[in-house]
């Protein structure tokens, strides 16, 4: 390999390391939000995800049960708005932004013990012989399990809302829950079985911050990632495919960010850490301007309470 | 079996009670997270709620503290009524702490009777410029409020600190990331001599008073209840959606610019990277408490003031983490948004017989 393709290489690899939480992250409240449900919590979810897999890791040393336990933690989260909005049917907004405020401080609570503690990161899984290759070896198969996993995820989520039929009753319902309702399906079940994959994804999203690409825990670490996972969302017109690139848009502009300075661009820390929020707004801006695309795609739905009528 | 049963009209007596109903909850949540956290109830209780206020020098810091949270609360809960949710407003307070600190430093030299006011026209404005994005951004392409609102936060802070690293930094200070100190002439005035309680404190009661006024007695009020309700209905009132946005926005990122300001010409007295404990975003949770009413969020900042004293004191006292306090707060927002579902339903307990 010469030196300005593994140059290449290590960006990439970054590159990877900073999409994977947004995809998770963005591909769960995607699922969430086809069923009509607004959660506006990711970041809270994700700093619980992150805070309790920390714990577990420093506790067990176990990784595979950390990663569970960064799940459960984001799904346990869910739950809780689930049955504010679901059961008693709550303002998804307020009861969103409550849950990341709540996440914020159990999180800054639970890691108090862990700042500081060192763990060397997920291992790294070399597919047997892809792995060899040059470039696309280290670029496509040398990287952690949930690396792997997010590219499966991806696709997965888009055969399954477009292909079975499940995921038709879960996208029916947030289009129309009254005819969902009225056509017999189990609105609230749905709706939350919705809402708890997208906790599900936020932990992991937030296991995968404090497991893989920090590895340690630091307050407040997400850093507005839940918001910008939100964000993707809306910039991916509610398709699962369009998460997968905007993710690696996004992780490629923090990693800009970070190398700034190593590639030559002399411009002070701060302002350079501005810029995956500027572009979530210039993203943002973008594809409002093609109101009838936002309309036709997003479920119809969404944020509305279902009061059921019978 | 618990089942929810709606109410021909909504309670009255559930929508006073449920603010108190959730603070009785929490209270409770928060004896058990102390159990489990070792310490002993009674302490807690003293460290938190008691010794906090028991002197004058305590009450006046609840009043410094509650102040900040009443001016943003009480402009928030006129937009949240009209469905537009600034969530923001930590942003704007800071883009005002910067703008009204820059005027401060910028007439170093001048000690003049209109540097104050000049410093609260700056903070003010630069509330509103900030505010104005997400308001510009949702009436033109219909760009979602909470998320560039929430973005620009994160921008303003990186904004505050590049600016103390930087061009604001005291030339004297040995690097550190900290402006000059603030001239007298650029300092608030105290109402309370002995104490750090500044005029930003009777300002305060005075916003929420014009709040609601603006809200229940004026048409531009009107139009804002409507708007959450039904937006179309709304129209009828000779406002349109564009201007309950602007108004939403521009009135929140002026108060919330205006208690920035306040901030860094009252009790910090210069730039320093973290003007805010979180005031912007403990707002919302004011702004809820108080029922989204400006005279319910008095008594609610007042209440959310006693939680960052009480986290204070009890960090000094008990050694409880700060962070503490935002558990408590979320919790708290929690509890009322479940205690608010008695408004509109009764609950029912076992299987009610069908007629």
């Amino acid at each position: 390999m010469n030196g300005e393709s593994s140059m290449f290489v290590l960006i990439a690899l970054t590159v990877i390391t900073a999409a994977t939480p947004l995809v998770f992250a963005a591909i769960g409240e995607l699922v969430t939000e086809r069923s009509g449900v607004l959660n506006l919590g990711v970041e809270g979810m994700m700093l619980t995800g992150a805070v309790f897999s920390f714990l577990c890791i420093h506790v067990t040393g176990n990784a595979f049960l950390s990663l569970l336990v960064g799940i459960f933690a984001g799904m346990v989260m869910a739950l809780l708005f689930g049955f504010l909005t679901l059961t008693l049917q709550a303002s998804q907004v307020a009861t969103g932004l409550a849950l990341t405020i709540f996440g914020t401080g159990v999180s800054a609570l639970v890691g108090q013990s862990l700042i500081g503690v060192a763990y060397e990161g997920l291992p790294k899984i070399a597919i047997p012989v892809l792995s060899e290759l040059p470039t696309v070896g280290p670029l496509l198969f040398q990287h952690d399990a949930l690396v792997y996993l997010s590219w499966l995820l991806v696709p997965a989520v888009a055969i399954f809302l477009k292909r079975t039929r499940p995921g038709l009753v879960l996208r029916s319902v947030g289009d129309s829950h009254d005819a969902a309702h009225a056509l017999g399906y189990r609105v609230v079940r749905v709706r939350y079985i919705a809402t708890l994959f997208g906790g599900g994804c936020s932990g992991l999203a937030g296991a995968y911050l404090s497991m893989a690409y920090a590895p340690m825990w630091v307050e407040n670490m997400s850093a507005g990632r839940g918001w910008i996972a939100l964000a993707l969302v809306v910039f991916a017109v509610w398709q699962p495919g369009w998460v997968l690139f905007g993710a690696y848009l996004f992780g490629g502009i923090t990693i800009l960010q970070l190398h700034g300075q190593g590639i030559g661009i002399n411009v002070p820390s701060q302002l350079m850490s501005m810029l995956p929020y500027l572009t979530t707004i210039v993203v943002l801006v973008l594809i409002s301007l093609d109101q009838g695309r936002v309309r036709r795609n997003a479920p119809a739905a969404i944020g509305q309470v279902f009061r059921p009528t019978t | 079996m618990i089942q929810l049963k709606k109410r021909a009209n909504p309670s009255v007596l559930m929508g006073y009670l449920a603010p108190v109903i959730a603070l009785g909850m929490t209270l409770v949540a928060g004896f058990l997270l102390f159990a489990v956290l070792g310490v002993p109830i009674g302490e807690a209780f003293k460290a938190y709620f008691i010794e906090p206020v028991s002197d004058l020098y305590g009450l006046a810091e609840l009043g410094v503290k509650a102040a900040p949270l009443i001016m943003i609360a009480a402009a928030l809960s006129l937009g949240f009524r009209a469905g537009i949710w600034n969530i923001g407003a930590e942003g704007q307070l800071i883009l005002g702490g910067i703008c009204g600190g820059a005027v401060a430093l910028a007439f170093y030299e001048v000690e003049a009777f209109y540097v104050l006011p000049l410093m609260c026209l700056a903070g003010i404005a630069g509330g509103m410029a900030w505010a104005a994005i997400p308001a510009l951004l949702r009436t033109t392409v219909n760009a979602n409020e909470i998320l560039t609102s929430l973005m620009l936060t994160y921008v303003a802070s990186l904004l505050l600190s590049f600016l103390v690293h930087g061009p604001l930094r005291d030339p004297d200070g040995f690097n550190f990331p900290e402006s000059r100190l603030f001239h007298d002439a650029a300092t608030l005035p105290l109402v309370l001599s002995g104490t750090r309680l500044h005029i930003g404190a009777p300002i305060a009661i005075l916003v929420a008073l014009l709040a609601w006024v603006l809200l229940s007695r004026t048409l531009l009020g009107f139009a804002l209840r409507v708007n959450g309700d039904a937006p179309k209905a709304a129209r009828h009132t000779g406002f349109g959606q564009g201007q309950l946005v602007w108004f939403s926005l521009l009135f929140t990122g002026a108060m919330a610019g205006l208690a920035g300001l306040f901030e860094v010409a009252g009790p910090i007295g210069q730039l320093n990277p973290v003007i805010s404990p979180g005031y912007g975003f403990t707002a919302i949770i004011v702004a809820f408490l108080g029922r989204l009413h400006p005279v319910g969020v008095v008594f609610a900042g007042l209440v959310m003031a006693l939680s960052y004293l009480g986290g204070e004191n009890a960090q000094i006292a008990l050694n409880m983490p700060l962070a503490v306090t935002g558990v408590f707060q979320g919790m708290l927002l929690f509890f009322l948004l479940a205690a608010d579902v008695l408004i509109h339903y009764r609950i029912v307990f076992g299987q009610e017989r069908r007629a």
